[in-house]
């Protein structure tokens, strides 16, 4: 558990460290994710050793993101006359987004010819 | 014997406090969620941000304070995004075959998340550096803020722009891919993690592990088209 915390934490200080060193725009622990990812593809067996783990700590993803957005009301104040038409832009746009994302995704596959997978 | 006032002003000092509260903000919203039979507008971020922002008016306490504390638990963002690659790893058959509709997703529903947001923005009379603000909304927050500074908006304001959208995101993404009858679960995911990064991933996470993986796959990827397209993307059109 704590070699498998390390070895996320080892990948994120490797994805920090390439991101200053090439000055690239992505974040360092995207970095880290990509080469993890391809460590895991070519070592399987690491793969299944941190399985548990990393299963564990994401299905409490939504918890890591209440710090940053209890934050919004910092900006509550400058956001007050802007904040109907923001609103509308986020809300929006999310929606049409995802629709956007969902329905290529569908049609495309159809193209294809490939069947829906796992219908609800 | 010391008053209970000093006891709450030394320990709202402290991080211990605030720790602890974030943790149990996100518990009573996890048993909201769960009471609620996991309905989708019951979003466990969203009730805990609720508490938390009223409990820190309520005693006067500066954000500030708050994050010394809470600062533990958002560090936990890093190495949970580098986590992402065990769900990749599991599920690479499922993501080598679904490549083709994934990259058109992704371009998809990368253009129409910033084309529709500046797009209603200004026909709602935004302009200027709040409107720019709004492109890259719906990539991660590390990049947006990146993405933000390089087009010339507002990176404190598109932080808060990130967090809304995914906490729009995980409300909206459930009835309204049932009422546009898409049921295949990576199209599920995968369009929720591009429009609504990692608050959209967790809520696909919610639901179901094919497309939670294609959640965060298609928030990685988002991440990496948003960098590269806006700048253009504001180049052309705005």
């Amino acid at each position: 558990m704590i070699l498998h915390f390390g070895l996320f934490l080892g990948f994120q200080l490797m994805g920090e460290a390439i991101a200053r060193i090439f000055a690239l725009r992505l974040p360092g622990p995207v970095i880290g994710m990509i080469l993890l990812a391809v460590l895991l593809l070519t070592r399987p067996k690491i793969g299944t050793a941190i399985e548990k783990t990393a299963t564990g700590f994401l299905s409490h993803l939504s918890l890591l993101y209440v710090p940053a957005g209890v934050g919004i009301v910092q900006y509550l104040d400058q956001v007050s006359e802007i904040g109907l038409p923001l609103a509308v832009a986020l809300v929006g746009s999310t929606v049409l987004a995802i629709a956007a994302g969902a329905l290529t995704f569908k049609y495309v596959n159809r193209l294809l010819g490939v069947a829906d997978e796992t219908p609800l | 014997m010391t008053d209970i006032l000093d006891i709450w002003s030394y320990l709202a000092e402290g991080q211990l406090l605030w720790l602890t509260l974030t943790l149990v903000a996100y518990l009573v919203g996890e048993g909201c969620f769960r009471l609620a039979g996991r309905k989708p507008f019951v979003n466990p971020v969203l009730i805990a941000m609720i508490l938390l922002t009223v409990l820190l008016k309520v005693t006067d306490t500066a954000y500030s304070t708050y994050f010394e504390g809470a600062q533990f638990v958002h560090f936990m963002l890093g190495p949970a995004t580098v986590a992402l690659a065990v769900p990749l790893w599991s599920n690479w058959q499922k993501v080598k075959d679904a490549a083709v509709p994934m990259l058109a997703a992704l371009l998809a529903g990368s253009f129409v998340a910033m084309a529709s947001a500046v797009a209603i923005g200004a026909a709602f009379g935004l302009r200027g550096d709040v409107l720019l603000s709004l492109v890259p909304k719906s990539a991660t927050s590390p990049v947006a803020i990146g993405v933000a500074e390089a087009i010339g908006g507002l990176p404190t304001l598109t932080v808060a722009l990130v967090l809304i959208t995914g906490v729009i995101g995980a409300v909206v993404t459930t009835p309204l891919l049932n009422a546009i009858g898409v049921r295949d679960y990576r199209a599920r995911g995968f369009a929720t993690g591009v429009a609504a990064h990692g608050i959209g991933t967790a809520r696909a996470f919610q639901v179901q592990g094919t497309a939670g993986a294609f959640a965060g796959i298609g928030m990685v990827l988002n991440a990496i088209l948003t960098a590269l397209l806006a700048p253009i993307f504001v180049q052309l059109f705005m």
